[in-house]
């Protein structure tokens, strides 16, 4: 019996070695930890999506080999396993960085082994300045923040107070929003914060309500901060306009702030989450509304932004890959750049030299909350 | 003066959750000189369990009796599995035990529940009462309610109950109290089962204020223990003042200087505190014999 195991074990060897001719893929995320949430939908995320490929025939006549890590959202990990990405598994090109931590470890491995690398993080500061192996895929902070002001102008609110999370999300769309509110003449009145684990913020909110001619107000946080707010701001009847950040759109902040207290709430969201809402000649639609019913088919719970990101991640080193015709990295870095006209999950993707992200700001839809749901505001 | 009014509201939402935090550690302090810092995890127990209880399908009531039933045999486990084996240990070896006790917890809950943020309506509404033009939730008073009644509950059961008085002195001697018939094992056991009810009960009472998850046990049981050190470690009556006092300072603080410097100003004034009162406001300066 065990000599029997062992040749079945001997025999799975050989079939994986085997397969190690084909395109080997390398991706490191968090699928455990603290960033687990995220790290979580995108793992799930790129197997479905590999196996699917392979099963249609795979690309260019190869299979697809993925080989993943978990790193737990450590970045120390995250670096040990790109560099094992690349010297051991002698990937192709790496997907992954759950996290900007996680991602800004990776990226030195993937400039020095030069092996394209396609992030799923949301900083900035990932693609600014432009380093020639890196892409992301997720929409920036700064994005949201314009996003937002845009909205705020063309309702004439040009004086509003913030209150944001002292976490790693909020603090760093606060300082993106503080960079880019002057472009759109708008003047931040009071600017207040709480801890992520703060149970409430009736003091800052009592403070933004009594500073005089504020018309708005923006809550740059992720989280439960941003449900307490909300529930907080209700509680003291300030009467004006609430904007959320995409921090917070998902089905389960409607829930924790509770539908009452929630309504009216604006904030910017990915199509992905409205993808029933989405209007019939949007080019997003059949993209959003196909990746929904597969990944909920396969795994049976809701889709989400971060999933959506690992979509698009993959389809866009696929189609590079599809071009370039051969497994190169140089190659197939050359193609990513070219993506043009991609329509994902995260909005439609023109990337230049200058740019390794490529979305404007119609990836995000502006969403308003109305009797516990989701509507679009255009 | 609304606006003051309306810091000390919050302060006092704020400081009766940690109050209830901390009114949680005095009973196996009492009994064992152990600082358990698994006690927010029981917190953690009572709010999650409720949560999926009530998703299951039992009403509210039901959800958190079961939680506060299994969190109170959950602790009956955590003294049997891993401090009584490790019975004789100095203290700072169980308290360490405690803390590996509560990264398992933590990753328990992780995996039986999940890693979302949950909550679960407030008992009678979420119409804030108007106080002098400030407004308080009604879930805030009840938790203040809960304190209130958990902290007489204790100063009653150790100043009157026989039971109570076994505690203290299976703390005080060990030894002096089996030679005078107190089942120690048996106290000790107790202890825990009583302070985890105590921490589920704060947390049913508290998740509709706070969102629970399967994490928010740290966050919670270090404001409570800052609150219990900040009152005099043991002591119900340290407990509730040390929480309502960390939850004005802070809601002050946030209000009046800055929202940046509200936990450094809850810190400052607990090391001041612990600087010319090291056992803390109502804490018993301590005798030892030579």
């Amino acid at each position: 019996m065990k000599s029997l195991t062992a040749l079945a074990t001997l025999a799975a060897l050989g079939l994986a070695s085997a397969a190690s001719a084909d395109i080997k893929i390398g991706a490191t995320m968090s699928e455990t930890g603290p960033a687990a949430f995220l790290g979580d939908p995108e793992a799930k995320t790129l197997k479905m999506l590999v196996e699917k490929l392979n099963a249609a025939g795979g690309i260019n006549g190869e299979q697809i080999e993925l080989v993943l890590y978990d790193d737990g959202g450590d970045p120390n990990k995250a670096r040990t396993f790109a560099t094992r990405l690349v010297e051991d598994d002698e990937v192709k090109a790496i997907i992954g960085g759950t996290t900007t931590g996680t991602t800004m470890s990776i990226i030195p491995v993937a400039e020095d082994s030069e092996v394209p690398f396609i992030s799923l993080a949301g900083a900035v500061e990932i693609i600014e300045p432009v380093k020639e192996w890196t892409f992301k895929t997720p929409h920036t902070d700064r994005m949201a923040c314009e996003k937002i002001f845009e909205d705020m102008k063309a309702r004439g609110i040009s004086k509003i107070g913030m209150i944001s999370g002292t976490d790693g999300f909020g603090a760093s769309m606060r300082k993106q929003c503080l960079g880019v509110v002057g472009n759109y003449g708008i003047e931040i009145l009071a600017d207040e914060s709480y801890g992520p684990t703060d149970a409430d913020m009736t003091p800052q909110l009592t403070n933004i309500k009594n500073t005089a001619g504020i018309q708005a107000v923006l809550n740059p946080g992720f989280g439960q901060g941003p449900s307490i707010v909300t529930r907080n701001f209700q509680q003291l009847a300030v009467g004006l306009p609430l904007y959320q950040s995409h921090g917070v759109a998902s089905k389960s902040f409607i829930d924790l702030a509770g539908a009452e207290a929630a309504e009216g709430v604006h904030l910017p969201g990915a199509a992905l989450l409205v993808a029933d809402l989405l209007p019939a000649d949007d080019p997003q639609k059949p993209v959003v509304e196909a990746y929904t019913a597969e990944y909920t088919a396969k795994y049976n719970e809701a889709v989400s932004t971060f999933g959506g990101h690992a979509y698009d991640a993959f389809q866009i080193l696929m189609q590079a890959i599809e071009r370039a015709g051969s497994d190169d990295p140089s190659a197939i870095r050359d193609e990513i750049e070219k993506t043009t006209g991609y329509v994902g999950t995260g909005g439609v993707v023109n990337m230049t030299p200058e740019d390794h992200l490529g979305l404007d700001l119609t990836a995000f839809r502006m969403l308003e909350i109305k009797d516990g749901t989701w509507t679009l505001v255009e | 003066m609304a606006e003051l009014m309306q810091f000390v509201l919050s302060g006092l939402t704020v400081g009766a959750v940690y109050a209830l935090v901390a009114l949680g550690f005095t009973i196996i302090y009492n009994a064992s000189d152990v600082v358990n810092f698994a006690q927010g995890e029981f917190v953690m127990l009572g709010g999650m369990i409720t949560v999926f209880a009530n998703m299951a399908g039992l009403p509210i009531p039901l959800a958190a009796l079961t939680a506060i039933v299994v969190t109170a045999v959950a602790g009956v486990a955590l003294n049997k599995l891993a401090i009584e084996p490790a019975r004789g240990a100095p203290v700072v070896s169980l308290i360490i035990i405690t803390i590996g006790a509560s990264i398992f917890m933590r990753g328990l809950a992780q995996v039986v529940f999940d890693k979302q943020l949950h909550r679960f309506p407030a008992f009678t509404g979420d119409t804030p009462i108007m106080i002098m033009g400030a407004t308080i939730l009604p879930q805030a008073l009840w938790v203040l309610f809960g304190a209130l009644v958990v902290f007489a509950g204790l100063w009653a059961f150790f100043t009157r109950t026989l039971t109570g008085k076994a505690v203290l002195a299976t703390s005080n001697n060990r030894l002096a109290a089996q030679l005078v018939g107190i089942n120690t094992n048996w106290v000790m056991t107790m202890s825990f089962a009583l302070s985890a009810g105590i921490g589920a009960l704060a947390g049913v009472l508290v998740t509709p204020i706070t969102n629970t998850s399967y994490d928010v046990g740290i966050a919670l049981a270090l404001k409570g223990f800052a609150a219990a050190m900040l009152g005099g470690m043991g002591n119900p009556i340290g407990a509730l003042v040390g929480g309502l006092l960390l939850g004005l300072i802070e809601a002050l603080t946030a209000g009046y200087i800055s929202s940046v410097y509200k936990d450094a100003a809850a810190f400052v004034v607990i090391l001041l505190v612990l600087f010319f009162m090291p056992r803390g406001i109502f804490g018993k300066s301590s005798t030892d014999r030579v």
